[in-house]
Parts: structure tokens; sequence; C-alpha cells
């Protein structure tokens, strides 16, 4: 049965192409003039060149994790460019009409049209292609609701104010080594402020597209929900199929003010190398909400991609009755290893939390979860919740649970389960006595695994994460 | 004997299980519309068969040959077996959680469609006739959003069996101790399902333990399964001989094959 499953699960990698667009890319290389000259590209204002600067400084001095459940050659920072940017992005093109056919049909060939009339109705897009923003679209009907969506180098010029009360207040640029490196060298990313009492009135949604050959991509996002304001955001990520290991280190930050609400779901789909681990994304990822007041976070993720992932989503559950929820599918095949997970760290009285973890292993990946749930002196009447399932498809794969838990008052209540399962001989052959092939017997058995999470996917990416994992599944029977 | 108008034909099988020879010269020919019992102790084979002729992996034939409508089924997958018109229901019928009842059925139903070369069914049209599926097995509709057996009871999941079949149409079914674990009522509910689908193009395999399951399907040969092979076969009567003596006077009895040759 593991043949029959593993031949069904060879597949292609379908955003794995090139495109032909002439960039302006720094060469290779790591040091206070390539972040002078990042910061200059971007025509920064200087309070931001500082806050690089002194991240660069502290970075320098911070050594490599290796604590994770992951196993890669050690990155060489100096061979990697840092900038890179689309040359036709450089007058900064006023409207799609003048943005390169070629990046358009870029994204158009990954299902994201962004040409107004062909995009899905209710959600606005902001298009990232290596280092740059291409186009954000909807903005116009955002402004009328007095959202703000827009590339993060346009904000930390439009919007000084915010961006400088916000950016490294969730994720300090000590943080972690990725972190403190991100400050340094990010490049582009979204930015969005939803006011106070206002219901975002359409889907956000940012595409990562990393397409330049040695390059980085450091994405930075920063989510501000002002008190009682409401928004979803989602962020897609692909990149060609290539032979050399690329890094993606990214920053997220959300904020939940009083009684705000954010729902952050990701549909990551990173090249993840070949069969045998040659080349894919390193996505290194620190991403962290604070919530304050009864307010709600919660992170969805669909990860399927990249080869090494590195990303715990977390919630630091400030104010009193506020929630954070984290919904995971990490699938790995092939050489891919996965180590992720979150961390709910609760500082509020009845703050409550969910963590719900599925992960799935084929072929020879490893797929860890690694969760920390911290209730604090002061977290009277916390509540946490985790579920903790692995499937097993073959016999080659691994998976781990590390759960964390730190308990510093004794009401809060923490409830942990944990399982792990396998595709089982008896299933398949339950699937395919009732005329199903091996193919789509086992995405059946896996999507309905990973229900609980897509359930919590905006509508229309529950059928998209869907797809994917049956793209990622799909392959020639014989 | 082999014949030409025989829905299914088995001749002197040998089939094996872990390098374990379970099934030892089994002949078997069903006509279509035929209603064959199977009954004989446990560890007999009976479960062994119904796995060899679906072919499930881990199931080697070592010799022997197996036609279902003329066609050679021992060359077939799994999937094409089904998609033939073979279906089993299953002793032990496995749990498929979050994959909804209706979610699973219909996709089974589609792929058996897109092999005859048919177009999938619209939802609206599957979920009608899946809820009259439903009445007919006793199950309600709401089963049909749960997951595939998760969390079933024992005889929930042999209903929701005979509601597959119900939907699937097929041409041999092979009941596998649908009775099994079942109450009296739903004993009459699964036969009258049986009954209902009976029909001059569709033929039965009902492995039982007991005669009482036959007053309900009326049976036009009962067979004993004993040691891998039939060692009596005969009408409905049999059944009943069965039930007043046990196997013990059968166990080494020759074969039926045997005594014919
Ligand atoms: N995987 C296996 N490995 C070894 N022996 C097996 C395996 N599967 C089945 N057997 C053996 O094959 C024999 C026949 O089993 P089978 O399930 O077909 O019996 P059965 O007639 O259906 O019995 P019951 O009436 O109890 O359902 C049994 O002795 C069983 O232990
Ligand atoms: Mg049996």
């Amino acid at each position: 049965m593991t043949e029959q499953i593993d031949k069904a699960l060879a597949r292609e990698y379908e955003a794995g192409f090139v495109s032909d667009v002439e960039s302006e890319t720094f060469l290779p290389g790591l040091d206070e003039d390539v972040i002078r000259r990042i910061s200059g590209m971007k025509n920064e204002p200087e309070w931001m060149l500082e806050w690089r600067l002194s991240a660069f400084r502290e970075w320098l001095e911070m050594e490599e994790p290796e604590w994770a459940h992951v196993d890669y050659p050690k990155i060489d920072f100096q061979a990697i460019s840092y900038y890179s940017a689309p040359k036709s992005m450089k007058d900064k093109p006023q409207s799609l009409d003048e943005v390169d056919p070629e990046l358009l049909r870029t994204y158009e060939k990954l299902g994201i049209p962004l040409i107004e009339q062909q995009m899905l109705a209710g959600i606005a897009v902001d298009a990232v292609f290596d280092s740059v923003s291409v186009v954000t679209t909807f903005r116009d009907k955002l402004e009328e609701a007095g959202v703000i969506f827009c590339p993060i180098s346009e904000a930390i010029k439009k919007h000084p104010d915010l961006v400088k009360k916000y950016i490294g207040s969730v994720v300090p640029k000590k943080d972690n080594y990725y972190a403190a490196l991100n400050c340094a060298v990010f490049t582009d990313g979204s930015f969005v402020y939803i006011p106070k009492g206002t219901r975002c009135p359409m889907e956000l949604s940012t595409y990562f597209r990393i397409n330049e050959q040695n390059t980085g991509q450091f994405e930075r996002t920063l989510i501000i929900a002002d008190e009682g304001s409401h928004v979803s955001y989602l962020e897609g990520c692909t990149a060609p199929q290539r032979d050399e290991n690329q890094l993606h280190a990214a920053v997220v930050e959300l904020v939940a003010l009083d009684d705000a609400e954010i729902k952050y779901s990701t549909v990551q789909n990173w090249y993840p190398g070949d069969e045998d681990g040659k080349g894919g994304i390193f996505n290194f990822v620190t991403k962290r909400g604070i919530c304050h007041t009864n307010a709600k976070i919660s992170w969805t993720q669909v990860e399927t991609g990249s080869s090494v992932t590195w990303k715990y989503p977390s919630c630091i559950l400030k104010g009193d009755n506020s929630v954070g929820e984290f919904y995971s599918v990490a699938l790995t095949r092939g050489r891919q290893q996965a180590d992720t997970g979150t961390k709910m760290i609760h500082l509020g009285k009845n703050t409550r939390s969910t963590i719900i973890s599925k992960g799935i292993s084929a072929g020879k990946s490893n797929n860890s979860y690694r969760g920390l749930v911290r209730m604090n002196p002061g977290a009277k009447g916390a509540r946490n919740f985790t579920q903790c399932d692995s499937l097993l498809i073959g016999d080659l794969c691994g998976a781990h649970t590390f759960p964390y838990i730190e308990s510093r008052n004794p009401s809060a209540i923490i409830e942990h389960e944990a399982t792990t399962s396998k595709v089982s001989d008896e299933q398949m052959f339950l699937c395919r006595q009732r005329g199903l092939d091996p193919e789509k017997a086992v995405s059946m058995i896996v999507n309905g695994f990973c229900k609980e999470v897509f359930k919590e996917l905006p509508m229309e990416f529950a059928v998209e994460a869907g797809k994917l994992l049956e793209i990622s599944l799909e392959g020639s029977v014989g | 004997m082999s014949n030409t108008n025989s829905l299914l034909t088995i001749k002197d099988l040998y089939a094996s299980v872990e390098d374990k020879q379970i099934i030892k010269g089994l002949n078997l020919d069903i006509k279509p519309g035929e209603v064959h019992a199977i009954m004989g102790p446990n560890g007999a084979g009976k479960s062994t068969m119904g796995y060899v002729l679906s072919g499930r992996e881990g199931y080697t034939v070592d010799s022997g040959s197996v036609t279902l409508g003329g066609q050679d089924l021992l060359d077939m997958e799994t999937e094409d077996r089904a998609r033939a018109g073979l279906f089993l229901a299953f002793q032990y019928p496995v749990e498929i959680p979050g994959v909804s009842n209706l979610e699973f059925l219909k996709a089974s139903v589609d792929a058996q469609r897109e092999a005859r070369g048919e177009e999938a069914i619209t939802s609206a049209e599957f979920l009608k006739e899946a809820k009259i599926a439903c009445k007919q097995v006793d199950l309600p509709v709401s089963f049909l959003k749960r997951g595939v057996n998760e969390g079933f009871s024992g005889g929930e999941k042999k209903r929701n069996e005979l509601m597959q079949m119900l939907l699937l149409k097929p041409k041999l079914c092979i009941l596998d101790e649908t009775d099994s674990g079942l109450d009296i009522d739903a004993l009459q509910v699964v036969a009258e399902g049986v009954n209902s689908q009976r029909s001059a193009d569709r033929s039965f395999i009902v492995v039982t333990h007991y005669q009482r399951l036959l007053d309900y399907i009326k049976p036009d040969f009962v067979h004993v399964l004993s040691g891998g092979k039939i060692v009596k076969s005969g009408d409905a009567s049999l059944a009943l001989e069965l039930e007043a003596q046990g196997y013990a006077w059968l166990q080494n009895a020759p074969a039926e094959d045997e005594l014919e040759g």
C-alpha cells in the first residue's frame, strides 16, 4: 500500500515557473551599506534607516537558533541578494495599465487576477513580487471605509505615526535571529489599519511571489485593528522551482486593540524542493499578535510548501477576556521538514486559547508540532485547549510533538489531547472497493483529517486549500 | 462446468494471506439474479473469500480463476472490480473521520459513473437519492453529514453498508455478516433492503451464521464453507439442518466437487 500512496503523492509543483521580467538586483552580500541602499531604494525617512541599522547591529551579535527539529546546511548570509525588484517598478506605475503585463500575467497564472473586472469580488489584493509591492487593488473602496491597506514601504512614508508606534511593538527587534535580520533588511509586505468600530468591508489578502534567483525575501506585515474593529486577512506564497535553496524570513505583527478581532489565514505553498530534497524555500517566520481587552486573534494556516518551515504564529493575550486561536494544517512530503506550532501567552484574566494542529507526514519528511501554553500569574481563570493530531502516510516519515506547558496560576485550566494515526490499509481498501482510485482515496482521507481547520478558512480559500492538498497529493498511478 | 451466462465463476481457487493459504480449492458458480448463502465455522475463510474477490492488497491468489460477467476478475485493480459491479459489505466497517458519508458516497458513485462514461450526478439529484436510501435502511438523514462510520453503533455501521449498496447498484453484492449485531427490527430492515434490490440482473452472496436471516432473505442455494472450500451445498433447507446439527458432521466430509468428480 505504501507504494500506492507514494505514487499518489508524487506531485508536480504547479507554481514552479519563472517570469521573464528584467530586474534590478543587488549583488549578494550584507553590510550596513546594503541596508542604507535598501532604505534608499524605498526613499525611507531617517528614523526607519536608524531602526534598521540598530537591528542589524543586534543581529550581528546573535546566534542562529538550532533548537528546532530541522536539519539544513548552514546559510551563507553573504551569498544572498537582499533586494530585487522588476525594473518596470522603478517609475512607480500609477495604475494597472502602467504595470508590466508580464507581472500581471504571473499573478494570473497563479490564479490571482489583478485586473479589476476579473478579480474575486470582495477580496482586495496586495501583490508583492520579490522585494516590492506591484499592485494593491480596491484601494479606493477601502479608503471610503477609512481602511488603510497599502504596501508597508508606502505606510512608512504616509502613516509614519502609526508605523512608528507599532512596528516592533509585538515582535521586538531582538526577538530572535531571523526577526532581527528581517528588521534590518525587510523590503515589502502589507500594512493594514482598520479604524475604530469598523468592520472591514472586504477580505484583505497579500500574495507573495519570489521570482529572482539567489535573493532572499524579507516580508514585513503590520496589521492594526483599532478598538471594536474587525478584519479578515489572507496571505498566499509561491516561488519558482529551483535547485538552490532560497530564504524567506518574514515578520508579521498583529495588534488587536480592545474588542477588535483579527482573523489571519495563510496558505503557504513555497516551492518544497524535489523528491531528494534538492532546492526549496527556507521559511523562517515570526508571526505574533497582541490582544487587548476582549480582543480576538485567530491564526489559520495551511502549510504545504517550503523545504524547511520554522514558524510559530503566536498570541499574547494581554487584555482580560481576550481570545487566541491557532488552527493549522501542515503537510510534509518528500524530504520536507516542518517545525511549526504556536505560543499562547496568557497574561489577562479569563483569557482563552484554542490550538488545533493537524500534521500530515508522507515520504521521508519530518513534521513537528511545537507549542507553548503559558499561564502567567495574572491569568486568573484562563483556559487553553490543545488538540494535536498527526497523520502518517507510509513508514519512512516522522511526526513529533513538543508541547510546553507553563502554568503559574492555579486557577488556569489547560487541556491537551494528542493522537497519531495512519492512513490505514482498511481505509484505502474501503475507498477502492467503492470505486475510488488510490489518489482520490488518499486526498479524501487527508481532507477529512483536516476538516476542523479548513472550516476556519474564509470560504473562497477553504476550497482553494482543499484543492491545494489535492494537487499536493496528486500524481500518476500506474 | 463454466457457464457462459454465469455472473460469477470461481474455479479451483487457492489464495493466501501472509503466506498462509486460507482458500483451498474454492469453486462457485452464480447466475444473474441468484442469492447464494454461505455459512461455515469461524475462521473458515468466508471473509477472506470476499477480500480475495475484491482484490484487497496483501491477499494473493496462488492458482485458479475467477470471472465476473465473463471478464477475468483477478487481473483487475480493486477499484476496477468495484466499477465492474462488485460490492462488498464489510463484516467490520472502518471509519474515515471527517469525510462525510454524503461526500464519500457521491465520490464513489461519480467514480463508478465516470468509469461507465456517464456524467457526474448533480449534488441535488444525489442528495435526493441518498435521502431515500437513508429511509430504506432506517437511518436518520443526519447520518449523511456524519463522518463515514464515525462513532456509528455496530448496527448503524451495518445499515450504512447497506445504504452504500443501495446507491451504488452493483451487479454482485457480497454481504459479509451484515446481519451480525443487528437487533430484530434492524434485521428486518436489512432483509427488506436486500429483497428490494433482488432482480434478474443482480446477484447476492450472503455470508451469515444465522438461519434466521434466511427466513427473510430466501436463498436459492446454501453452501457450507469450511477449511477454505465449499464442503456442502444445498437449497434453503440445508440452513435449517445446519441450525439443528452444527458443522461438526461436515468438518471431515469430502468436498462437493470431489463427490461430483
Ligand atoms: N492477515 C492474516 N494473517 C494471518 N492469518 C489470517 C489473516 N487474515 C485472516 N487470517 C486467518 O484466515 C482464516 C480465515 O479468516 P476469515 O476472516 O476469512 O474467516 P471467516 O470465515 O470470515 O470467519 P468468521 O466467521 O469468524 O468471520 C482465519 O484462521 C484467520 O485467522
Ligand atoms: Mg468473517
